[in-house]
């Protein structure tokens, strides 16, 4: 059997989701595909269970945060691997900072566990369905999601160290 | 008179004297057994203080304690995160006395370059240090310094230091509790 290409991948995937494939594009080669959110599991698991697609494995999920637009200010970012055709994507869901829920995958991918909760921990994205979704890299007591972009990066216990020396202006903190 | 090291001894047919502190605190500088708590680079500086070339047993700290209990000085070496805030102090509580504690590298001493809101600004936030090796990271050589300064403190301070009142004050400052024989609670 011929290996599947990026093509004919995101065709697989329209004829099957239709107007749930929002938007698509080729970045470095890599296919990324944007889904509605909540048919983003669906999606997963379709690709999963295909026979010539064979999706078998989950890279990584990642949040990310774009303040700028309204109404899909975080994104959430699944990396999927096929073994079979050697090949790589990506699906793309995006949130608005009202309603952060998603539905879990981790009963697709055991794997996807420790990944959501990760994602919750820094952006505070909610993994209906998870397990058990608590904190897993930042201290318990941490009381918010320190990977957003209206909390500056720096301790804000912090006294001797010069903003000078980190290539930062003291006037924008 | 005489001299054992550091120490003034008063010498006469078959006897020698000398003060009873004194001698308890050079055979306890001499053999100060440390507890590595290395997380990053300066746990690797620290190996190579230990290793042959430097060679800390030298100095009596051949003997590398990885448990609290029979630990006598506490090298904190590398980046602390917040998280693990809690585990190292912990294990500075575990500790029995006399205790001191050597806080090797920029990111023990301050936070370092890590000036994020993952990483304690410095372990001195959490328990009381005696003395701080700057550098990024130090070499061995200002390790083996860092553990001299150690020795000097070890044969200067009291070897009744916990049942001071300064003593009960500094580690109340930190929240640190202490029974009547000078042990955290």
């Amino acid at each position: 059997m011929e290996k599947q290409n990026n093509q004919e991948y995101l065709t697989a995937v329209q004829a099957a989701f239709g107007a749930d494939v929002l938007a698509h594009e080729e970045a470095f080669g890599m296919l990324n595909i944007e889904m509605t959110p909540s048919r983003i599991h669906d999606a997963i698991q379709w690709l999963q269970q295909h026979q010539d697609l064979s999706v078998n494995y989950l890279t990584n999920i990642a949040g990310v945060h774009y303040p700028e637009a309204v109404g899909r200010e975080f994104a959430v970012v699944y990396q999927l691997h096929s073994w079979k055709n050697n090949l790589r994507l990506r699906i793309k869901g995006f949130l608005p900072k009202e309603n952060l829920h998603i539905a879990t995958i981790t009963d697709l991918f055991a794997g996807a566990n420790w990944m959501e909760r990760e994602t919750y921990d820094f952006f505070g994205i909610i993994f209906d369905g998870h397990p058990d979704l608590r904190r897993i890299l930042n201290m318990d007591d941490m009381d918010y999601f320190p990977m957003r972009k209206e909390y500056v990066l720096e301790d804000a216990t912090r006294e001797d160290k010069d903003d000078r020396f980190f290539g930062r202006n003291n006037n924008e903190l | 008179m005489g001299k054992i090291e550091d120490l003034e001894t008063i010498n006469g047919e078959g006897y020698q004297l000398t003060n009873l502190d004194k001698a308890i605190a050079l055979a306890r500088a001499n053999s100060v057994w440390p507890l590595p708590f290395a997380t990053s680079c300066c746990g690797i500086e620290f190996m190579a203080t230990m290793g042959s070339a430097y060679d800390l047993s030298r100095f009596g700290m051949e003997r590398m304690s990885f448990t609290p209990r029979q630990a006598d000085l506490l090298i904190v070496a590398g980046t602390i995160s917040k998280k693990l805030g809690p585990v190292l102090k912990r294990v500075y509580e575990q500790m029995a006395e006399p205790k001191w504690v050597l806080s090797v590298g920029a990111c023990a001493c301050s936070g370092g370059i890590f000036d994020t809101y993952s990483v304690l600004q410095g372990i001195d936030r959490i328990i009381p240090v005696d003395v701080y090796v700057p550098g990024c990271p130090p070499r061995p050589e200002q390790i083996i310094e860092g553990v001299m300064n150690i020795h000097e403190l070890v044969k200067k301070e009291s070897n009744r230091r916990r049942y001071s009142e300064e003593y009960k004050h500094l580690l109340g400052t930190y929240q640190i509790e202490i029974d009547q024989h000078g042990e955290a609670k």
